[in-house]
């Protein structure tokens, strides 16, 4: 199993900005042509029920989502597109999980879908084409052969898409609706977290900046932050450092979550 | 030694309490579900009731509308402050309420609690207690006082009570942090705020999940469809629809018509 290198991105607080580097490889996947298919936003905008699109244009009808509301947005899509498609994959490798455990990582699949679904509505044609995945990241691992590994990825994913959508959030807070949203999303994102590590036997929430697989410490890099608001909170509370840091998640930088699924990314 | 004891914790129902705002009859029928038909109330249903006569949360407009009896705004009602200071001041109350039940909780747990029980009871309780250590001391001097509470609705010996409990508070905490984001300011004060929120209500909804499946059989339940919709979004309340559901566990009379609205 390769390592995924755990760097030293610091957390900050609620700065969202797009490396342009990144905000072009978007522009880019915003431009292919590759629509068709299983994710073709007419077949998702034409199975929604209700879906933020409704919302989303009404509210941006004359001008459009702003861009830097769309970069978020189709950085969230990204992130559930690999959500999906990984436990689209996992549910029908046979014998992979564990008949008692089919339930958890069934419902897990449905949420991502219903996101992607949901990103897809509001984004409309603005919306990023699904990338094509490599979930052995070139060979280094091999989640759909072993359960153990495809539960560590399980919860890389979600932790990491806790931290996104944390990260993603601040930039959305003059869109109301679309922040309503996030949020609604983050929270279900943390409720799979929590689900997935207790599955493992780990600890439901994040102590210090620890994990159990060194191959996936970048995704807990900045986790043992204990100072919010400029408050360093283990000086005001008799609750133990860890314990603080566990009170506490951190969001994650752009440039650090694409590096983290990019490994998945093949294009 | 750590400190748990801030935050008065009412465990012993009282029959009466002293409130300044009295409920009237046709708010109490509402807010209890009690109907002409209904059967006579148990005795539980009524030490509920009248623990809930006490607890007051003022709003102004529920006063005014009730017409017979307006005891107009209670001064004595602590204020959230207003704008940004407001949504933290209600961030504050909700961590209040949580840091209190599960000192209660964790200073006498239920018969029978097992380890894996106890050490996650007592988690929760360290991660409530840091949020309102530190919400407090962001407040500062804005900060809404220490909040009583009244849980004499739990049967803190009952496993069942107790976690059924902890699911609705961790449930209700989640869906509050979600309505409140876009109370914050659309500047940067506001965003910063926004992060510091969205850093506890992930681990809110950690918890949540943690208690569902300790009450739940059904392996979905740390998710379940009572709490994820179809569109896979999380329950999101806002400040009015909390503080109704608060309000049952709330002492202190509370003044929040300064929080901003939706």
């Amino acid at each position: 199993m390769s390592k995924i290198e755990s760097h030293d991105a610091p957390a900050t607080d609620g700065a969202f900005e797009l490396d342009p580097e990144i905000a072009d490889h978007l522009t880019t996947r915003r431009q292919a042509l590759s629509r068709a298919g299983l994710w073709g936003i007419g077949a998702a905008m034409a199975s929604l029920p209700l879906g933020l699109g409704v919302l989303a244009k009404s509210a941006y009808a004359r001008q459009g989502i702003p861009q830097q509301v769309e970069d978020i947005l189709n950085f969230a899509l990204t992130l559930e597109y690999l959500e999906a498609e990984y436990y689209t994959l996992g549910v029908q490798a046979s014998g992979l999980i564990p008949s008692a455990h089919v339930p958890i990582f069934d419902l897990l699949r449905i949420h991502e879908v219903q996101h992607v679904e949901l990103l897809q509505s509001v984004l409309g044609d603005a919306a990023v084409a699904k990338p094509t995945f490599d979930f052995t990241a070139g060979g280094a691992f091999d989640p759909f052969n072993d359960y153990a590994q495809f539960q560590i990825l399980a919860q890389a994913f979600e932790d990491t898409g806790v931290r996104a959508y944390k990260g993603g959030a601040a930039g959305l807070n003059s869109a109301p609706d679309l922040l309503d949203a996030a949020l609604q999303v983050h929270s279900v994102e943390a409720r799979h977290a929590s689900e997935v590590r207790a599955l493992r036997g780990q600890s439901r929430w994040i102590q210090f900046d620890e994990t159990d697989v060194a191959a996936i410490a970048a995704v807990y890099a900045g986790e043992a932050n204990t100072t919010h608001a400029g408050v360093e909170v283990t000086g005001v509370t008799g609750v133990s450092e860890r314990g603080v840091t566990e009170a506490w998640d951190e969001p994650l930088s752009v440039a650090a979550v694409l590096e983290i699924a990019g490994l998945f990314i093949v294009d | 030694m750590i400190h748990f004891g801030r935050g008065s914790v009412r465990r012993v129902k009282r029959a009466e309490k002293p409130g300044s705002t009295i409920p009237t009859t046709e708010i109490l029928m509402k807010r209890f579900d009690v109907r002409s038909d209904s059967p006579l109330p148990t005795r539980r249903d009524f030490l509920r009731r009248s623990a809930l006569a006490g607890g007051v949360i003022v709003f102004a407009s529920a006063c005014s509308d009730s017409g017979v009896m307006d005891p107009g705004p209670d001064p004595e009602a602590a204020s959230f402050g207003s704008g940004n200071v407001a949504v933290l001041n209600y961030a504050y109350l909700l961590e209040q309420l949580e840091a209190a039940y599960y000192i209660a909780v964790v200073n006498d747990f239920y018969p029978n609690a097992t380890s894996e029980e106890r050490s996650l009871l007592t988690d929760l309780r360290d991660h409530e207690v840091a949020h309102r250590d530190f919400l407090a001391v962001a407040l500062g001097s804005a900060a809404l006082p220490e909040i009583e509470f009244d849980f004499s609705a739990v049967d803190f010996d009952s496993r069942t009570s107790v976690l059924s409990f902890a699911r609705t508070f961790e449930d209700l905490g989640v869906s509050a942090y979600n309505g409140a984001g876009r109370l914050f300011t659309a500047d940067a004060d506001g965003a910063a705020l926004l992060t510091i929120a969205g850093k506890i209500v992930s681990v809110e909804a950690r918890h949540a999940a943690a208690v569902r499946s300790m009450i739940s059989s059904n392996p979905q339940a740390f998710a379940g469809d009572d709490v994820v919709d179809g569109n896979g979004l999380d329950v999101l309340r806002r400040p009015d629809q909390v503080l109704a559901a608060a309000t049952d566990f709330v002492v202190t009379p509370l003044d929040p018509s300064g929080i901003p609205s939706a």
